[in-house]
């Protein structure tokens, strides 16, 4: 117990330390708390559920709406709704962080090499991710588990992030080049580091920000595009996921027969889940993107609302009280406009991945 | 122009990868096509197998490499086969009638999210910080939630619980599908509530991205100059920071005006909409393979069609990118 609380204490203090979760905007706070908890549920779910999800109980217990032995009431089979949501997290969020992991790593190798080193290198990896970009994903995805009936989780995540790594590889592209052009990168290439090194230790901790946005963006297409595969029965039925349950809700027409505490819940995690992902990848991009920072935070100057990214105001205006603008002390800082203008941002590209990869489909 | 014909390369390559994936997809797959579908009905002798290869011009003789150049063959002349569960129609009849159902619909929903989803998104990013700002993770939320279940909701609540719109398919059984007003009426009716559902869905992307963008844009020193001059806020708003902020959002817009065209699939399936995205999955799960060959190729080919648009969007109105491209 003292070990795991020293333990718990030294990671606090190293993350006090490093500020890192002090400089988290608070939408980013709760993105990682909500995603941090569905991690939890994803490792103890399954033994905290009380039934066996699969356990059809006797005809008196058909379709029953909450009550105290089953928390979530029971579904038209007569199981038990509350074990079947705790089972399916798990392979949910397994799918989801899998094929994340897999497409940052595959979007962080071939964007990194291609904008580091240039030439016909590029030319190769930026013709590969632009055509995985423009291949319809889930449309492709249709036809591939059409023709792959049952695909289990890790075949399923493994598919997902074949065809969700291009966006993000685009992206670090595009930050690899222009950092590569910055004086620091120059600099330390004439004190003679290596190539790995330079692109270990000087590159990639500058692009952390972006390849954090990316993953959380690829979990977010992974966990949706999943559910709403497995919800079409082509995913995996005969394990307990989100989508599955969804699938079965569908299947018995649940909707139409009103019993709301059997398909309000999947949804609902989906929506959660979905909702802690979006909002860290909001904050990631506060936290890469000061303007944005700014626009989060309200201050308040001689009674006027006023961020430090907004211009100085005209002497007239100011005295106006202008509708839109809101006006600011002759000493804004002008400094805090200057930078990371042009990166493109992580919840801009998490939109960008809904309309690019998805669309509406 | 150097930028446009790269990137003509890259969209010739990708149609190349598409289309040779489509050939190959079903060939590898276990099982004969022919035998799958001849087991269908048992009272057919093998003797039906040659006129059914003649008919559906499936289970081809001849090396693989002989296929795939017929294939292409065909591809170039438009002849898409016919289609197993919907014989005697030809793929490319279903695919026009498909393709009208799936095109009004999902095309009015996009651009309807687009406009409402952009002009939100200006609103959010002039006054970021303010009230409406705020409702920020209210929109996250409709990104978030699986649009679906979001559809689902919808028919519970609108179509079964108040039945102000009906539970699904693409007109009712008592008109004719052609130019009468009954037909539309009851189409138009029919679609109400598909429309919002998807305009609901995908408004929020548009709103986050331009709000960002727009934010971004708003601190930059030509903003600042504008302001400077005394220009109406109006102005700087409309002339100076949106428009500046506009072009991912259009270009986005280019690009998922290709996808209206894959139709919006899970949608569909839940509204029993008779629209491409329903034809698609009707065709994987009955294993039509012609019609999901054809199906396919079209989404493919809209989609690169759509994005060489955005391309040539971007090179026409920002100059960046000509430069960017010679770097």
């Amino acid at each position: 117990m003292g070990t795991v609380s020293s333990f718990f204490g030294q990671l606090a203090f190293k993350i006090r330390r490093r500020h890192v979760w002090a400089r988290l905007p608070g939408k980013a706070r709760a993105g990682v708390v909500i995603i941090l908890i569905f991690i939890f549920l994803a490792i103890v779910g399954p033994y905290l559920a009380p039934y066996n999800p699969s356990r059809l109980f006797s005809t008196s217990d058909i379709a029953r709406p909450p009550n105290w032995s089953h928390l979530l009431g029971t579904t038209t089979y007569g199981q038990d709704v509350l074990s079947q949501l705790l089972v399916s997290v798990r392979s949910t969020v397994v799918i989801g962080l899998t094929a994340g992991v897999i497409a940052t790593f595959l979007s962080v190798v071939v964007g990194v090499s291609a904008g580091f080193l240039g030439g016909y290198a590029d030319e190769g990896l930026s013709l590969l991710s632009n055509v995985f970009l423009v291949l319809p994903a889930l449309p492709l995805l249709v036809v591939i588990f059409g023709y792959l009936p049952n695909a289990g989780n890790l075949v399923t995540a493994f598919v997902l992030s074949i065809l969700g790594w291009p966006w993000g590889a685009r992206v670090i592209r595009a930050q690899t080049m222009s950092l590569r052009g910055r004086d620091f990168i120059g600099a330390s290439r004439e004190t003679g580091e290596r190539t790995w090194r330079i692109i270990f230790f000087e590159l990639l901790p500058n692009e952390v920000s972006l390849i954090a946005a990316s993953f959380v963006g690829t979990v977010l297409y992974a966990v949706l595009t999943s559910v709403a595969l497995t919800f079409l029965g082509l995913g995996d039925l005969s394990t307990w996921s989100l989508g599955s349950m969804l699938y079965w809700v569908q299947n018995q027409n649940a909707i139409i027969v009103g019993t709301w505490w059997w398909y309000i819940p999947p949804g609902l995690t989906v929506a959660v889940f979905g909702m802690g992902l979006v909002l860290l990848n909001f904050g990631l991009d506060e936290l890469g993107n000061p303007r944005l920072r700014d626009a989060a935070h309200r201050q308040k100057i001689a009674g006027r609302p006023w961020r430090p990214s907004d211009p100085t105001p005209v002497v007239r205006e100011a005295r106006r009280s202008p509708g839109g603008f809101a006006p600011a002390l002759a000493t804004s800082s002008l400094a805090v406009a200057g930078d990371a203008g042009g990166t493109v941002s992580g919840a801009s590209r998490a939109a960008g991945v809904q309309s690019d990869q998805g669309g509406i489909t | 122009m150097a930028f446009i014909a790269r990137r003509l390369v890259t969209y010739v390559v990708a149609a190349w990868v598409a289309l040779t994936a489509n050939f190959f997809i079903p060939r590898l797959m276990p099982g004969n096509i022919l035998s799958t579908y001849l087991s269908r009905f048992p009272s057919l002798g093998p003797y039906a197998y040659k006129a059914i290869t003649a008919e559906f011009g499936i289970g081809k003789q001849g090396s693989l490499i002989h296929q795939y150049g017929v294939y292409f063959d065909d591809l170039a002349h438009g002849n898409l086969g016919v289609s197993l569960n919907y014989f005697p129609l030809s793929v490319a009849t279903i695919l026009h009638q498909t393709l009208f159902w799936t095109l009004i619909l999902v095309g009015t929903a996009t651009i309807l999210s687009f406009v409402i989803g952009t002009v939100l998104g200006i609103l959010a990013g002039w006054w970021r910080g303010g009230r409406f700002d705020q409702l920020l993770p209210a929109f996250t939320f409709l990104q978030a939630i699986p649009y679906f279940f979001l559809a689902l909701l919808l028919i519970e609540f609108f179509a079964i619980h108040l039945s102000w719109f009906p539970v699904g398919e693409g007109n009712s059984l008592t008109t004719h599908v052609g130019w009468n007003l009954p037909f539309i009426e009851s189409a138009v009716y029919h679609s109400l509530l598909p429309a919002i559902t998807l305009v609901f869905a995908s408004m929020a992307g548009w709103m986050l991205q331009m709000r960002n963008v727009m934010i971004t844009t708003i601190g930059e020193d030509y903003v600042l100059a504008a302001q400077a001059k005394g220009l109406s806020n109006r102005r700087v708003v409309m002339t100076y920071a949106a428009r500046n902020a506009i072009l991912p959002n259009i270009a986005g817009f280019a690009i998922s005006l290709g996808y209206v065209v894959a139709g919006a699939l899970v949608m569909e399936l839940v509204f029993s909409y008779p629209g491409i995205g329903y034809t698609l999955y009707q065709a994987v799960v009955g294993e039509d393979y012609a019609l999901m060959q054809g199906i396919f190729l079209v989404i493919v080919m809209a989609v690169l069609i759509a994005n060489l648009i955005a391309d040539a969007i971007y090179v026409i109105a920002d100059p960046r990118t000509r430069t960017r491209a010679a770097y």
